[in-house]
């Protein structure tokens, strides 16, 4: 690790200004599990760290009318233990409680998962699926970009430098409306994701669907919302057939690479598979909701 | 590389160290404050040998930076022993026979002791979720598993 100098400011403001007073690389740092790992294996560059787990508004949460409005480095450990949160949110909180570990979840963030904008990310479809946006702010000021918008390739986001990530924003969903992720992993936990899919419904007291989104990861450059997806869906009593035709849809439009871990037929296939099943179980949350 | 004073409280005790701001806190315990407890087996999160924890919170110490430690307290498997008594967890790790090489076994305890902590009376499935993070390659964990119900049943107990 070459990390030459650490700060951890107390603001926002204080943050910002670090992030462009220096020559010296700076990255900031909330958890620190993508970050620190990635440090170590790039040992010679050196790097500055501004920790934001000391500012107070990254690390809390608010839940009221306006929906969720979350600091970005509040641990998964913690989020996942939100229940007011949960309630609303079902398929954000599974997505967290995915990531890594206990110990991992006791210090990755939402936020981070999102910055590091890795093809593989659990929580960054799943963000897609409920409509989150992110509250950017930088030293020329601040503006808000919907998730599947934020990131634009492997490793890549719409952040230019000096920016940080303030805030992660989500509409509170109305009674028939839940969301659900999945993802499909080798193993029984503690692996990266081989395909994911994160859904939202909006069911009517008829059990007709008004709106949904279907957003798939791991099986492009980036996590995708699947607009003929839920064309499939919306006006459809979410019926076998219809949400077979979902999951064609999702399937269509994966893109997804062989590793060793999955070929480029299996993840198409079971991408579909994924958003059938995620449906369902988000069907039956809205269902309950009413 | 610079050099922070940090000042932390380890198992209770006030503890400062000067740590290079490039170190993590696993190498901060080990090679600066002498508790050689938690272990380094893969240095990327991934096996657990590292526990601690961090304000209460279990978390890899390979994963976090020395610096980080300022002004928080940690918890390491030495801070298990009270008043020279083995930990339930410890006997009964000792009695299952829970591990053979052993250096996995810090981690197992500061991980198993954390969630017995939240979850008193937690079900096999539990207890192997919340050990997921942690890597045997020696005992095929069912002797842990079954170590850690019996100390969960003798905590009750008190
Ligand atoms: C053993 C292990 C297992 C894992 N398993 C999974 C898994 O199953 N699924 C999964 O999706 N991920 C997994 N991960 C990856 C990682 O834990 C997640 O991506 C995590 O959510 C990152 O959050 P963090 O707070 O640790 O981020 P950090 O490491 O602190 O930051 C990650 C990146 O985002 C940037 N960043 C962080 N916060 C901000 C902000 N507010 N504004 C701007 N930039 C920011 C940092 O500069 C850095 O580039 C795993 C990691 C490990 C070590
Ligand atoms: S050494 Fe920290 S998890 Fe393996
Ligand atoms: S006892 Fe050897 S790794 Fe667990």
């Amino acid at each position: 690790m070459a990390v030459v100098d650490y700060n951890a400011p107390q603001s926002v403001q204080e943050a910002v200004a670090l992030l462009s007073g220096s020559d010296i690389k700076t990255k900031v740092m909330a958890g620190g599990t993508d970050l620190i790992i990635q440090s170590k294996s790039q040992a010679v560059e050196p790097l500055r760290v501004v920790d934001l787990k000391h500012i107070a508004e990254m690390m809390s949460y608010s839940l009221d009318d306006g929906g969720l409005s979350l600091g970005p480095c509040m641990c998964c450990a913690e989020f996942t233990a939100l229940h007011d949160v949960e309630t609303l949110y079902p398929g954000l909180v599974e997505a967290a409680y995915l990531i890594g570990s206990t110990q991992v979840q006791g210090r990755a963030s939402i936020g981070g998962n999102l910055c590091n904008s890795s093809p593989a990310a659990d929580t960054i479809p799943a963000l897609i699926a409920i409509g989150a946006k992110c509250r950017i702010v930088g030293a020329g000021g601040e503006r808000t970009v919907a998730v599947e918008d934020f990131v634009t390739g492997v490793g890549r986001n719409c952040m230019q430098s000096g920016e940080l990530l303030q805030r992660i924003l989500v509409a509170r969903p109305a009674p028939g409306s839940r969301d659900a992720y999945l993802r499909f992993i080798p193993r029984t936990e503690m692996d990266i994701a081989v395909a994911g899919a994160g859904i939202s419904v909006t069911l009517d007291s008829q059990g007709v669907c008004t709106a949904a989104r279907v957003a798939i990861g791991a099986v492009a450059q980036t996590a995708l919302l699947v607009a003929s997806a839920a064309d499939a869906l919306i006006g459809t009593q979410l019926d076998d057939a219809s949400v077979a035709k979902a999951a064609a849809a999702a399937s269509a439009a994966a893109s997804p690479i062989t590793d060793r871990r999955g070929t480029i037929e299996f993840r198409r296939h079971i991408v579909g598979v994924l958003v059938k099943r995620a449906t369902l179980i988000a069907k039956e949350r809205a269902q309950a909701s009413l | 590389m610079t050099g922070v004073l940090v000042s932390t409280t380890i198992n209770g005790d006030a503890v400062q160290f000067a740590c290079p701001t490039d170190e993590t806190l696993l190498d901060s315990l080990r090679n600066r404050v002498g508790l050689t407890g938690a272990k380094e087996g893969c240095g990327t999160g991934d096996c657990g040998a590292c526990s601690v924890t961090l304000d209460g919170r279990l978390v890899c110490a390979c994963l976090v930076l020395g610096v980080e430690a300022n002004g928080r307290e940690i918890g390491t498997v030495e801070g298990l022993v009270e008043d020279g008594k083995l930990h339930p967890l410890q006997e009964k790790f000792i009695e299952h026979a829970a591990l053979q090489c052993g250096i996995c076994t810090p981690g197992f305890l500061v991980a198993a002791k954390t969630l017995l902590e939240k979850n008193p009376k937690p079900s096999e499935e539990q207890i192997r979720y919340a050990l997921a993070g942690n890597l045997c390659r020696c005992t095929g964990y069912d002797k842990i598993v079954r170590a850690v119900q019996a100390a969960a049943k003798e905590m009750r107990k008190k």
